[in-house]
């Protein structure tokens, strides 16, 4: 008898319980990431399925073949490959927390990343391209139940002025950039060497007085950009919600002035 | 027993059946089961990429490892300096390919039946075997300092230098401005270095050596040679430029010929066709001088006096090469063309003037033609297939029908020499990592050559059938 009422125990635990949650609008069962995307850059349409042949030619060796970072040289690289399982990427023009652009992927693969040991993969086609952007959508299921963020709008740059840089710096002082990447810009703040990214790996601020590209891009305009987006999955947070863009510009135009 | 002996052959049927359908299976699994395959694994190690991202089948480069090539052995992401390597980094690759192979000579000069006499026969031999060793090492000794060094054996562990240079990169910080000196491949697009067949038929592409028979000088497109070169490309390498200034010494150290120079030119263009792939055309233009004869020490005949070699003529090759991409399928054509002075034709001495030409002697020219196409399934599967043919278009020497080929004097007939090689083979790589290499090869090569039979100057045929294991590390 014992037995029995266990039994009906579990099942009222395994069955029962789970649906009667589900019918109050509890948990949904994970979505789950969808084997068939295309992405869409200007004229070009890349899909999924063409991006799984040149994924595992190219990419495989460091993303792994289930696109979640461990490929067979990750334990080697001091920067950790980005794991498409989780859906976050650093180099966004979209809002914090929000999924990137089809192009911004394209251009991510097409420039490279400075400092780490991903190239620029602009030798391969442009339709390559888009076709392996759609096949890294297959890996999270975020494709498939959020959208991508509306891009930020980046203003005209403004003409820097004396005023300007020395509002600059005291931006660069109230915001606290200084902490990190340090009272000259070179990325040795107090904060520097304490820095993690969402891998746990040590990560370095950069360095504004080299002559590198950071690493979304090498104009002022992408400075900007990275400055409002934040780098997710680093402590690099986006400032979008609490500078006016026109001192966000004047902040980003003194620091570019350190290269 | 009629229906038992039936039974007997009906299970015989179907043990054969479920041996080949097992057999199936198991090749399916084996192909399914491939992990994405991986060719310097020294280059994959420093920068933790799989083989298959520089090549599209190992040694042949895909577009973006013939970027990394052009840029240097660099990638433009700040990590291509030694100073970012890790200390215990080493540079070096070994490659080595231990075989079987068949090879057979259709009309072979064999003892004839009576003393003193030869005629032909056909020569097979077979058996295991191994290639040469090859050292590959090479990278960066700094920023923007690539280097290469490659010293490479026979099988009998005989070494030379195949490659030796070093080469300055986008100086100026312009990737047009690339300069390169020593020992090293010329510019050729469909490279010869990183050739997918192996044979002796088929392991060098024979437009790029053909010459006349009873030519002396040798030189060829595909071998390596000693001199500099500049070098210039766009970011993306969708357009490349080259001129390289040579030793005419077909790349032997220690200036054995003359003090004569070779030029090479070479220059191409790519552009994407939608989902097609990149679509590449080109042109190239070896021109040349050797010499004609040599200083002796006794007034000769003999050896020549090391690097004395004078009375140069010249030599041109050139050619329009196209590689075209459909999707996993690919073709490279090749049109050559080629031309020799008449005393290099007719292996005359510059000094004996016109007057020392045998009679009716012609400047020799040939044309010809290259077809090899792949069918990429994978990055660990592809199917390989070349057609060369080499046709002569004026012979240096006169043609008299019916006489044999006599140096300096006749030649048989107006296609004496043309040559034709047809070759299939396959390479598939069961694993691909940035570690090692390894591909299962396999081969058949057969080529005809007009006229060249030793005896009786009828065709030549040779064949070559070869498996093997090839593996770097």
């Amino acid at each position: 008898m014992l037995n029995f009422k266990k039994l009906c125990l579990n099942v009222a635990v395994t069955l029962i319980l789970p649906a009667a949650a589900m019918a109050q609008g509890g948990d949904q069962p994970a979505a789950k990431p969808s084997k068939h995307m295309e992405s869409h850059i200007g004229n070009l349409t890349g899909h999924s399925e063409a991006g799984a042949q040149l994924y595992y030619r190219y990419c495989w060796g460091c993303h792994g073949a289930r696109g979640n970072g461990d490929g067979e040289n990750a334990p080697y690289l001091n920067i950790l490959p980005r794991n498409f399982v989780a859906g976050t990427f650093k180099c966004r023009s979209t809002p914090t927390g929000t999924l990137p652009l089809d192009s911004d992927l394209y251009n991510n693969i097409t420039r490279g990343f400075n400092f780490s040991n991903m190239p620029s993969w602009a030798a391969l086609t442009a339709q390559n391209r888009a076709d392996l952007v759609a096949f890294i959508k297959t890996f999270s299921a975020r494709w498939v139940t959020e959208k991508p963020g509306d891009p930020i709008q980046i203003p005209a740059e403004p003409k820097l002025t004396v005023e300007s840089i020395k509002h600059g710096g005291e931006l660069f002082q109230k915001l606290e950039c200084w902490k990190c990447h340090g009272q000259e810009g070179r990325g040795d703040g107090p904060s520097a060497s304490t820095l993690t990214d969402s891998n746990d790996q040590p990560i370095r601020p950069y360095n504004f007085t080299t002559d590198n590209r950071s690493k979304c891009g090498r104009t002022n305009a992408e400075l900007y950009r990275i400055f409002m987006t934040g780098l997710d999955g680093t402590p690099m947070p986006s400032f979008a919600d609490v500078v006016k863009p026109e001192d966000a510009w004047t902040l980003c135009t003194t620091c570019a002035l350190c290269r | 027993m009629e229906r038992s002996c039936l039974y007997e052959v009906w299970s015989g049927f179907a043990r054969f059946g479920r041996a080949l359908l097992y057999s199936v299976v198991l090749f399916a699994v084996v192909l399914i089961n491939c992990r994405p395959a991986s060719a310097l694994p020294a280059f994959a190690r420093k920068y933790g990429m799989p083989c298959s991202s520089c090549h599209e089948a190992w040694p042949k480069l895909s577009p973006f490892g013939q970027q990394f090539k052009d840029n240097g052995y660099q990638m433009g992401n700040d990590r291509d300096a030694p100073i970012f390597q890790q200390a215990a980094y080493w540079p070096v690759t070994f490659r080595i390919t231990p075989i079987w192979h068949r090879e057979n000579t259709a009309k072979a000069m064999v003892d004839g039946a009576t003393a003193g006499t030869s005629t032909e026969a056909s020569v097979t031999t077979h058996g295991f075997d191994l290639s040469g060793l090859d050292f590959h090492t090479g990278g960066t000794l700094a920023n923007n300092v690539s280097f290469y060094v490659l010293p490479s054996s026979d099988q009998f562990a005989k070494f030379h230098f195949e490659s030796v240079w070093a080469r300055l990169d986008n100086i100026g910080g312009s990737s047009w401005f690339n300069i390169k000196m020593g020992k090293f491949e010329l510019d050729n697009l469909l490279s010869e270095k990183r050739i997918l067949t192996l044979t002796g038929i088929s392991g060098v592409y024979t437009n790029y050596h053909f010459q006349p028979p009873g030519e002396g000088y040798t030189f060829g497109i595909g071998d390596n040679q000693l001199g500099l070169e500049w070098m210039g490309h766009s970011k993306d390498d969708r357009t490349r430029v080259s001129a390289a200034l040579l030793s005419a010494s077909e790349g032997t150290p220690g200036l054995p010929t003359s003090r004569g120079y070779d030029a090479y030119f070479a220059a191409s263009r790519a552009f994407e066709v939608g989902s097609l792939g990149l679509q590449r055309v080109g042109g190239f233009a070896a021109i040349g001088q050797a010499p004609t004869y040599f200083q002796y020490t006794n007034g000769g005949p003999g050896t020549g006096i090391a690097g004395t070699g004078i009375g140069n003529k010249g030599f041109q090759r050139y050619g329009l090469i196209g590689m075209w991409y459909i999707k996993k399928f690919d073709i490279t054509t090749i049109y050559f063309h080629s031309h020799d002075d008449v005393f290099l034709g007719t292996n005359t001495a510059a000094n004996a003037g016109t007057a020392g030409l045998p009679a009716g002697a012609h400047a020799p020219s040939w044309n010809g033609g290259l077809f090899e196409s792949h069918y990429n399934f994978n990055p660990q599967l592809i199917l390989i297939n070349r057609y060369e043919l080499v046709r002569m278009s004026q012979q240096p020497l006169p043609v008299v029908a019916g006489t044999p080929f006599t140096p300096g004097v006749s030649v048989p007939s107006s296609s004496f020499g043309n040559t034709d090689v047809l070759t299939f083979g396959f390479r598939y790589y069961p694993f691909i990592s940035s570690r090692a290499g390894f591909a299962y090869h396999g081969e058949y090569a057969i080529m005809r050559q007009r006229g060249l039979a030793p005896v009786t100057f009828t065709d030549q045929t040779s064949s070559s059938l070869l498996f093997g294991f090839d593996f770097d590390f």
